[in-house]
């Protein structure tokens, strides 16, 4: 374990002049790169099944490579790889730096978690092409890759806790909040809703231990929660530290973000029923999750005001940082797709867009918008600081991402717009004699022409997230190193 | 007191509302606003990261 000043190790910088240990960020680094590989690994599986869903022969007659089965593993990259690796790694790097306090069990568990990580999600994507799965959205892999996972989890738990508990800085920053309660929830999720009974050991085949509408419930539960703590709770945290270090401006409120931390604890839980309008969940559980995903809005938007006016006096930040720009629009992004959910899990409005792809537009805009573009302002942040460079390579190349990806995601989202809601008419049109108007393939050709737009503005997107990653890799290789003073005051220290 | 545990037990809401509330009524006492901008600054007192300042 390295007890030596490297350059930014200090613990609350300048108070002491005893040598401290070092924050741990080689880890850090690692989980950087994986979320950049991961990135575009889900990019393009995303890119590559929405072409398949306009030219089906892309499918290849082949049972490895047909929708069914790269779709979960589109969906795990992009959730699980690349938000996974990013939420880690970022959560690690702030933790240590809001606490002032070097990793709780030091190089060694980071590693563990880096590398235990990165094995749970090679085990489950490999598993999805050769068609081992629960079949369970968002919870494909089966029992051996759970098990794994959990382990892997409380070692993060505790490096993170562990963390926390040895700070030197009396305040636990709200940022460790959002990623605490990510972490402890994505725990008891995840165990619950994979609790599975294995027909042998020597085999990959199991039985959920729930079973019909209960086995639903918990599913949607899991489902629901994992977009609001993992795909919400875990992002905030995110923005709580990269947006205000980026702007050089503290957080707008910070009374708001305690009201709106405790509301979204209170209510996001309750929220998993509106998964399940005009099934076999009894009538009350729907209306309850549907009155829980109304008042949600709330919450959603105290997080939004905050993250938007942290820049209220600064907006010409805007202009001049582009890196800030993805983290602002990711909040903008947050608002529109957190206006749209509460409107779609109306049991009215659901009864239109449920099982269109209405519903994948909406989850693109979070998907694309919010956690990609707040990943994004975090890696452009982060890498010149890690790396220790001066700045990014191109702050034109940056540009050029923002407004590309930008576009992408207009594409995506308006034509799923438009696509669903006709999908959704033409299901329940009837003609003059009480007969459905539509047979089922009339409505799949009508979507034709806007599943073409849709894998074009994932192209754009996909496109965009290369030139993020030349960009970066030009900054480690041929940017400016960072000599300012202090580097060479740590180095007459040691 | 027996039975009225099961009364007091199906205000599940009521008790959470309660509490969320004390939270609410927490975060806005007088006294606290200095304390939040002091905590408000705990990221921006790092360190500053160089790496911003030269652009």
């Amino acid at each position: 374990m390295g007890v030596a000043i490297a350059d930014g190790a200090y613990g609350g910088a300048g108070q002491t002049a005893a040598p401290v240990e070092a924050y741990h960020e080689d880890v850090v680094r690692a989980f950087v790169v994986a979320a950049m590989f991961w990135g575009i690994a889900a990019f393009a599986a995303g890119v590559y099944i929405a072409f398949q869903l306009a030219f089906p022969d892309l499918n290849l007659g082949l049972e490895w490579t047909t929708f069914g089965r790269l779709r979960p593993l589109h969906t795990s990259a992009a959730i699980f790889a690349f938000g996974g690796s990013a939420l880690i790694g970022s959560s690690l790097y702030v933790v240590q730096r809001t606490c002032r306090a070097p990793l709780f069990g030091g190089r060694e568990w980071g590693w563990f978690i880096f590398f235990g990580y990165q094995l749970f999600i090679v085990m489950a994507a490999t598993g999805y092409l050769l068609g081992i799965t629960q079949g369970k959205e968002y919870a494909e892999p089966e029992w051996y890759v759970d098990l794994w996972l959990t382990i892997v989890w409380v070692v993060y738990l505790v490096v993170f806790v562990g963390t926390i508990i040895k700070r030197r800085e009396p305040h636990i920053y709200v940022a460790n909040w959002f990623y605490l309660a990510f972490i402890l929830t994505i725990a008891m999720l995840h165990i619950v809703n994979n609790a599975a009974l294995p027909v042998s050991l020597t085999g990959t085949k199991s039985y959920v231990a729930w079973a019909g509408v209960q086995d639903a419930m918990i599913q949607w539960w899991y489902g629901h929660n994992a977009v609001g703590f993992f795909l919400t709770a875990g992002f905030l945290g995110m923005m709580y530290y990269f947006i205000p270090k980026a702007a050089q401006r503290p957080i707008y409120s910070y009374r708001l973000s305690i009201i709106h931390f405790w509301a979204l604890i209170f209510l996001y839980i309750w929220a998993g029923p509106h998964h399940l309008h005009y099934t076999a969940l009894p009538d009350w559980t729907q209306t309850l999750g549907m009155v829980f995903s109304v008042v949600l809005w709330m919450p959603s938007w105290g997080g939004m005001i905050n993250g938007i006016m942290t820049l209220s006096g600064a907006w010409d930040k805007l202009r001049t940082d582009p890196s800030l720009r993805f983290s602002v629009t990711a909040v903008g992004f947050y608002g529109m797709s957190t206006f749209e959910g509460p409107v779609m899990s109306v049991k009215a409005v659901n009864g239109l867009s449920h099982y269109t792809d209405w519903t994948i537009g909406h989850v693109h805009s979070g998907a694309l918008g919010w956690v990609a573009f707040i990943c994004f302002g975090m890696i452009y942040y982060l890498v010149p600081v890690l790396w220790k460079k001066q700045r990014l390579y191109s702050a034109r190349l940056v540009e050029w991402h923002f407004w590309t990806a930008t576009v992408g995601i207009v594409f995506y989202i308006t034509a799923m717009w438009v696509s669903g809601i006709m999908q959704g008419l033409m299901w329940r049109a009837y003609d003059e004699y009480g007969f459905l108007q539509y047979s089922f393939v009339e409505t799949v050709q009508a979507m034709h022409p806007y599943y073409v737009i849709r894998g074009i503005g994932g192209l754009l997107f996909l496109t965009g997230a290369i030139l993020m990653v030349i960009n970066l890799i030009r900054t480690v290789t041929s940017s400016p190193a960072l000599e300012p003073v202090t580097q060479g005051a740590a180095v007459a220290a040691e | 007191m027996h039975e009225l545990l099961p009364l007091l037990k199906q205000l599940w809401l009521v008790w959470f509302l309660v509490l969320f509330l004390g939270i609410v009524f927490w975060a806005f006492r007088p006294g606290a606003k200095r304390r939040f901008e002091a905590n408000a600054m705990i990221p921006l007192n790092d360190d500053p990261s160089p790496a911003r300042n030269n652009r």
